[in-house]
């Protein structure tokens, strides 16, 4: 079946199956790699992206489900306000290793400080609880969300 | 001793490398030849470690991979150090796969592991960078006809001051490489570093930030097609029937690929592969592991145990030390699995005549050579094209994923990727095998040891992985640290090979040997520690007169964590050392226990001496990930085995720490200018013991097994 996928701004025309999951439609039928796949079934969170602004996990999201609202990848979140904030902190703070995680996790917090901008500890566990970092960049992760949400460059990460 | 001193005549020696130059495709090129068999190559093929473009940016070559641990990082600040460029006149490219060119000089192979890296290139990077400062330096003085010693290199440029003529390296180098290499190069005193141990932002992150970062699984070779894989979940087993009728139906599928041992569904994209997969009916011949258990895998280890074992430490005579009470105890380590965050997956093409590989790999050189055994092409015929790595943990020190990939890339017209799920990630694995240890202290009058014993029980993985570190029986990975750091008169160390069944594969894991033998050395110290009636912190600290560096690195924890203070009820510290990769840290834990058991690890802190660091920032990102990964492992890496397969399969069965978990984790940093040593693992094994000292502190449980059995704690 034919669907029309409005990512980043642009539209899509995609001949796939219904159940497909958005995650393959990215990476493989688009070509944007940046949104990356962990565990396939919700449980890691690499593969998050915005879809009406909201952070779904684009693994178990399909299609047919998207309709046309507009997707966000970790290609494009740059040019939000938030995003960028998100994205520099986590330079500041020297979030970054592996960074295989990171498109997810920057996704995630860009989703949480867009609907709280002022996280407290307890905000940040429970939203970004979904995304996993194997290289274990989490106490990063914390100060670089606080960072984004004051607004202003931090001290460095420790 | 560590796991290169005992391979000590494999050291690095001072003339073990020469320095070329040569211009070659319009650049000057400079070339250390890093192991002394290679006649050293074509000219064309030389191990180029710096190439000058007449203009643009510097190249630095990078010859490990970068999977986090900030390689690329090190090893351009190395080069560009006695270069005199800075960071942001240089671009990190990664290296081909070529061994006779690349291979790491004490390890002789083309492998990322083990926290080698800049221990093994902290000196001929720096020379490399400096033979091609002087001959810049040459190059400059000889057009201007002033002396050399009259110029100097600054920011990619040679400077005549007394004239203010400046010449970029770039219009150098055609004339540098005519220049005679200067043999010898002095090198710069700790003092004179303007970028080693000096604050700078990782060059690799920016890219992984905007998803432009390239991983293995981001391959995408023109006509590529993707593809779902299922290997027998038995290990060792194979392939018994296929009904592919309805997988063919799907959307997308064109093809399923039947392997001796595995079948895969090749795609349009990687959903309609997974799709189709999913509507296989597979019968697998399971073979001959088809009833092997968990508590059959245990029995036969605890038989090795009592069985025979090869002494591989004697020192003194633990035989002669008697009387006095002593510490007996058997420490269980599970079966692990890496589950690295990008999952398994490797893009090959192969035509009649040649073969391309995308894959992220930490032994790029095995990639290569396996997929010229499976095609039988000549290695010249094959090309790894190398990509960052999402994780590695010694996972990508294997190639079995090359070599499952380029089998089924044989029976595919172009590139097709090949996509672990991870569940098949989590169920074919190069597993850290399950260990056994068992320790026995005798102390004396004093309460102080007198005799230590180690029997150590597990896979000799380096007598396939690193044979040069396998001798006369005794994997020497396996018995790393495993005979303390501490002043003990008598001490024996034993091995008991014990290897898992046919079919499964067992590798290296984070914090490689130390990280298995740290449980039981510092739980037994622990409890001889309580048996002497003396503070676990002050035990150690008397044991370790002639540890210098080890001692320093526990005074400094003990101080940052307030040993001794009162935590209040329920709540405990536990301290474990570990000297370890030519480093040293001390860990202490900080635990809360419910009457029910529940366990909350509030807080880690870490100290460590790495002699030189080469990025501080990396130096602490680097031992709080070898912590994180440490304390998913301590609380929760167990895999189960039933019909010979592994029950788990992906995160919700096989958790891992989540950011609501982790404790609060603090790293401190003792300045030192001795030589390097491995950070990368470094945080790792320290965080088991330690944790389970405190819970010791806590309730007077002593736990000897891992996982932490958070039930055994209730009500205690
Ligand atoms: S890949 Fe989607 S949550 Fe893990
Ligand atoms: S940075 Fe490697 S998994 Fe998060």
């Amino acid at each position: 079946m034919a669907f029309s996928l409005n990512v980043n701004g642009r539209s899509y025309a995609i001949d796939v199956d219904a159940d497909t999951p958005l995650l393959w439609v990215l990476r493989d039928v688009i070509g944007l790699t940046g949104t990356k796949f962990g565990c396939g079934v919700a449980q890691c969170g690499a593969c998050t992206i915005h879809l009406d602004g909201q952070a779904v996990r684009s693994c178990v999201t399909t299609i047919e489900s998207a309709g046309t609202s507009p997707i966000t990848t970790i290609e494009a979140i740059g040019d939000t306000p938030t995003g960028h904030r998100v994205q520099q902190a986590w330079l500041e703070q020297e979030v970054v290793q592996c960074g295989y995680c990171q498109s997810g996790q920057i996704m995630s917090a860009t989703a949480l400080l867009n609907e709280n901008p002022a996280p407290e500890d307890e905000d940040i566990d429970a939203v970004m609880a979904g995304n996993i970092c194997r290289c274990g960049t989490y106490p990063r992760i914390r100060a670089a969300i606080k960072s984004a949400a004051a607004g202003v460059p931090a001290g460095k990460g420790g | 001793m560590g796991i290169l001193a005992r391979a000590g005549d494999l050291r690095l020696s001072r003339r073990s490398f020469v320095v070329s130059a040569l211009f070659a495709g319009g650049s000057l090129i400079i070339a250390p030849r890093l192991i002394g068999t290679a006649q050293a190559a074509e000219a064309a093929e030389l191990n180029a470690f710096i190439r000058i473009p007449p203009a643009g940016p510097i190249e630095l070559v990078i010859a490990s991979v970068e999977m986090g641990q900030g390689v690329y990082m090190g090893l351009s600040t190395l080069l560009a150090e006695e270069l005199e460029v800075g960071l942001d006149q240089i671009v990190a490219v990664p290296a081909p796969a070529n061994p006779a060119l690349y291979s790491h000089p004490v390890l002789r192979d083309q492998i990322t592991g083990g926290s080698v890296s800049i221990r093994g290139f902290w000196e001929p990077m720096r020379k490399a960078g400096a033979t091609g400062r002087l001959m810049l330096v040459a190059a400059a003085a000889d057009r201007w006809g002033v002396p050399a010693a009259s110029c100097r290199a600054e920011s990619g440029e040679v400077i005549h001051a007394a004239s203010g003529r400046r010449l970029a390296y770039g219009e150098l180098a055609q004339k540098a490489a005519g220049m005679p290499v200067p043999q010898d190069v002095p090198l710069k005193p700790a003092s004179a570093f303007r970028l080693i141990g000096k604050p700078a932002r990782r060059i690799d992150t920016p890219a992984k930030v905007d998803g432009t970062a390239r991983f293995g699984l981001d391959a995408r070779p023109p006509g590529v097609a993707f593809a779902a894989i299922s290997i027998c979940p038995t290990f060792g087993g194979t392939l018994g029937s296929v009904d592919d009728a309805e997988a063919l139906k799907v959307r997308g599928v064109r093809k399923v690929v039947r392997l001796s041992d595995a079948v895969a569904v090749v795609a349009d994209h990687t959903g309609a592969a997974r799709k189709g997969l999913a509507a296989l009916r597979i019968d697998w011949d399971r073979g001959a592991n088809a009833s092997l258990t968990t508590q059959e895998l245990e029995r036969r280890a605890d038989a090795a145990m009592a069985g025979d074992a090869l002494v591989a430490v004697n020192e003194g005579d633990v035989e002669a030390a008697t009387g006095g009470p002593v510490v007996e105890a058997v420490y269980r380590m599970p079966i692990l699995p890496h589950t690295t965050m990008e999952p398994m997956n490797c893009t090959v093409h192969v035509r009649p005549d040649s073969c391309d590989v995308w894959v992220g790999t930490q032994v790029a050189g095995r990639a290569r050579q396996t997929a010229a055994e499976v095609t039988g092409l000549p290695v010249e015929k094959v090309i790894v094209h190398n990509h960052l790595l999402g994780g590695g943990f010694g996972r990508r020190l294997d190639h079995d994923g090359v070599t499952m990939a380029v089998r089924v890339a044989q029976q595919v017209e172009g590139p097709v990727q090949v996509v672990w799920s991870r569940e098949e990630d989590v169920r074919h694995d190069s597993y850290r095998y399950l260990n056994l240890s068992r320790i026995d202290i005798r102390l004396g009058p004093d309460g102080m040891p007198v005799a230590l014993r180690h029997r150590v029980v597990g896979p000799a993985i380096m007598a396939r992985f690193l044979p040069i570190f396998f001798k006369d029986g005794v994997d020497f990975d396996i018995i790393d640290a495993a005979e303390s750091p501490y002043r003990i008169p008598n001490k024996r160390v034993e091995f008991a090979r014990h290897e898992a069944p046919e079919g499964m594969l067992t590798g290296n894991w984070r914090g490689v040997g130390p990280t298995r033998n740290a449980p039981a050395i510092e739980g037994g110290i622990d409890e001889a520690a309580h048996l002497a009636g003396i503070d676990p912190v002050e035990y150690r600290r008397r044991l370790l007169s002639g540890n210098p560096r080890l001692l320093a690195a526990l005074e400094l924890a003990a101080g940052k964590a307030g040993w001794g203070g009162d935590l209040g009820p329920r709540r405990g510290r536990g301290v474990a050392l570990m000297a370890a990769f030519g480093s040293f840290a001390a860990t202490i834990a900080h635990v809360h226990v419910g009457p029910d058991g529940a366990l909350k690890v509030e807080r880690i802190v870490c100290a460590v001496d790495c002699g030189q660091a080469v990025n501080p920032e990396v130096l602490h990102q680097q031992v709080e990930s070898g912590i994180v990964y440490g304390l998913s492992a301590a609380l929760y890496g167990r895999l189960t085995i039933e019909q010979g397969a592994v029950v788990e399969s992906n995160f919700d069965d096989q958790p891992v720490l989540r950011i609501n978990e982790c404790p609060e984790i603090e790293v401190h940093v003792i300045e030192s200018g001795e030589a390097p040593g491995g950070i990368g693992e470094l945080g790792t094994p320290g965080v088991a013991p330690a944790l389970m000292n405190a819970i010791f502190a806590v309730t007077g449980k002593r736990l000897r097994a891992l996982p932490i059995d958070t039930a055994e704690l209730s009500g205690s």
